[in-house]
C-alpha cells in the first residue's frame, strides 16, 4: 500500500519525492493508516521529526488541528488506530 | 526504484556531478545541532534539492531544508546554499515570461498586473541586503521542545536583494486611506482544496516603508526556485513568513486578513517579547504576530567541544543581526559569561544585514567557556535562558561553546 501511494505521488510530483521512499516508520498496529492518511498531504518524516516529545493528548490535538483547520482528509474510523500509533511509537511516554 | 542516494553510493568513479564532491554523503549524517529532539537528529540526513547544495533536509515535503553552519563563515550566503521552507507542497515551475503579479484588493484604488519587465521598467530598482529568518529559526532548541518544523541554527540566510519597492507599486495602483494591512498570496497550493492556502498581510504602514520590496535578484542572479522565482516579497527586519515566495498577488485591504496562517499560526503572546514593531490590526487580547526578529548572535567557529593548543592564540568568530536597527556590539567572554570584552565587528553591509564579528584569545591549559552577546542600537540584547512560547520563536539565547585547551 505505501510503495503504492509513495509511487503514485513520486509520477505526479517532484522527482525529489524519491527520497521520501527511504522514510521508515517504526512497525505496528497503525501504521498503515498513519501511511495512507497522513502522507496523502506532508512527507512522514514530519513524524519522527516531532518525537519523542508529544504525550497522547498532544498528539490527538495534532490529529484534530490537521482535521479542522488543515482540512485534512483523514478517514474518521482511521483516527484511533493513528493516535495510538503516534502514541506508542513517537510519543513521550 | 533508485534513489539519488543509492546512485551516489553505487557511482563510484562515475560522473553523477556535484555529489561526488560531497563524499560524507555517503553516510547520509546530517550535522544536526545539538540539542534538537532526538527524533529529529535520527531523521535528518544532507540533502539536495535540485540547484542547491546538500542542505539539512527536515522534512522532504513540503520541503524544509537547513543552511549547515559552514555557510555563515560568508555574510552573504551563496544562493545554492540558502535554506528552504515551504508550508504548501504544491509548488509550481514557473515561467518567468508568462509570470504575472496582480495588484489589487478593497482599498487599492486602481487593479493592475505587472509583467517581470513591467517591474523593471516601470520602478525605479533598488538593492538591499537583508536577513531573512524564518520565525521559528532554533525552534528545535525550545525546552520543553515545541511541534512544528524541528530548526537547529540554520532556518536562515542574508542576501543581496535587488528588486522594486512596495510602496511605488502600491502607489501607482493607489491606496485608499481606509487601507490598513496589505495581503500576500505565493503561487504554492496546499495538497487538497480544503488545506488553508498560505496568505499574510503586514501592516499599511509597514508595505509603505522604503525598505520593502519585490525583489527578483538575489546575490545578483535570479532568485533560485526554492527561494521564491520569479519574484517575492522582502520585508527586512521582519521575519520570514511575511516574505511571500513566488508572489502572484498583493492586496490592499480596508479589514484585517484571516486565515489560518494568520490566526492561530505565527503568533507570540503579547508582552513577552520586548518589541518595537507592533501589528495592532492582528492583535488579540492573548497574542500578537511576530514581527521584527530580536536581537541575535551565532558562533561559527570554535565548534563545540573543540580542542585547540594552550598558549595559542584562537579566534571566536560568528555573525549577528537584528530586527534592522543595526548591530552596536558583540561581547564575548571566555569563561562561562563571568568576564566580557568587546568584539571586533567586520563589514558593514547595512543595518538590515548580518554582521561578522571576531574576537582573539590565547586559551591556558584547560576547559573554557566562549560565549556571545550581541546589543543592537536601540540597546536591546540577547537573553541568558530561553523566552518560551508555544511556538518557539525568537530564541536568542546566548549560546555556549566549550573548548579544551592542551
Amino acid at each position: 500500500m505505501r510503495i503504492l501511494l509513495l509511487a503514485a505521488l513520486i509520477a505526479l510530483a517532484a522527482p525529489a519525492l524519491a527520497d521520501e521512499a527511504q522514510i521508515k516508520l517504526k512497525d505496528g498496529p497503525g501504521k498503515d493508516a498513519v501511511e495512507t492518511n497522513c502522507a496523502a498531504c506532508h512527507s512522514l518524516d514530519y513524524i519522527p521529526m516531532n518525537s519523542p516529545f508529544l504525550d497522547r493528548g498532544k498528539w490527538d490535538a495534532t490529529i484534530k488541528k490537521m482535521i479542522g483547520p488543515l482540512g485534512a482528509p483523514i478517514d474518521a474510523k482511521d483516527v484511533p488506530a493513528i493516535l495510538d500509533y503516534l502514541t506508542k511509537n513517537y510519543g513521550s511516554s | 526504484m533508485l534513489t539519488r542516494r543509492q546512485v551516489l553510493l553505487g557511482a563510484a568513479g562515475g560522473a553523477i556531478g556535484s555529489r561526488l564532491l560531497w563524499p560524507e554523503l555517503a553516510f547520509a549524517a546530517a550535522p544536526v545541532t545539538a540539542g534538537v529532539p532526538a527524533g529529529t537528529a535520527g531523521e535528518a540526513v544532507l540533502d539536495a534539492l535540485p540547484g542547491k547544495k546538500p542542505l539539512i533536509k527536515l522534512s522532504y515535503r513540503p520541503p524544509n531544508y537547513e543552511t549547515p553552519l559552514q555557510y555563515f563563515n560568508q555574510v552573504l550566503t551563496p544562493n545554492d546554499a540558502f535554506f528552504v521552507r515551504y508550508h504548501l507542497s504544491t509548488i509550481p515551475e514557473l515561467d518567468a515570461k508568462t509570470w504575472r503579479v496582480k495588484v489589487g484588493g478593497d482599498a487599492a484604488g486602481t487593479p493592475a498586473e505587472y509583467s517581470l519587465d513591467d517591474l523593471k521598467r516601470g520602478f525605479e530598482q533598488v538593492e538591499l541586503v537583508a536577513v531573512n529568518q524564518c520565525s521559528g529559526n532554533r525552534r528545535g532548541l525550545s525546552q520543553p521542545h515545541v511541534q512544528g518544523v524541528e530548526w537547529g541554527y540554520g532556518a536562515m540566510g542574508n542576501a543581496r536583494w535587488k528588486g522594486v519597492r512596495l510602496k511605488d507599486v502600491l502607489a501607482k495602483a493607489g491606496v485608499k486611506k481606509e487601507a490598513i494591512e496589505v495581503a500576500f498570496d505565493g503561487a504554492d497550493e496546499g495538497a487538497t482544496d480544503k488545506t488553508p492556502d498560505f496568505i499574510k498581510s503586514i501592516p499599511i504602514w509597514r508595505a509603505l516603508e522604503d525598505s520593502t520590496m519585490i525583489a527578483y535578484e538575489m546575490n545578483g542572479q535570479p532568485l533560485p526556485h526554492w527561494n521564491g522565482f520569479p519574484a517575492r516579497v522582502i520585508v527586512p527586519g521582519w521575519t520570514g513568513t511575511y516574505w511571500m515566495k513566488h508572489i502572484v498577488a498583493i492586496n490592499v485591504l480596508s479589514k484585517p486578513q484571516g486565515g489560518f496562517w494568520m490566526n492561530p499560526a505565527y503568533r507570540i503572546p503579547k508582552g513577552k517579547f520586548p518589541l518595537v514593531d507592533r501589528f495592532v490590526t492582528q492583535e488579540t487580547d492573548a497574542n500578537t504576530p511576530i514581527t521584527e526578529m530580536v536581537v541575535n548572535s551565532l558562533i561559527t567557529g570554535p565548534a563545540n567541544g573543540q580542542k585547540v593548543k594552550a598558549g595559542q592564540a584562537v579566534e571566536v568568530k560568528g555573525i549577528a543581526w537584528d530586527g534592522g536597527y543595526g548591530i552596536q556590539s558583540v561581547e564575548v567572554s571566555t569563561d562561562g559569561g563571568r568576564s566580557w570584552r568587546p568584539g571586533q565587528l567586520g563589514q558593514d553591509l547595512g543595518r538590515y544585514s548580518f554582521r561578522p564579528w571576531s574576537y582573539r584569545f590565547t586559551p591556558g591549559a584547560g576547559k573554557h567557556l566562549v560565549m556571545a552577546k550581541a546589543t543592537n542600537r536601540l540597546g536591546a540584547t540577547q537573553t541568558m535562558e530561553l523566552l518560551f512560547n508555544p511556538a518557539g520563536y525568537h530564541n536568542n539565547v546566548v549560546q555556549k561553546v566549550e573548548v579544551t585547551a592542551a
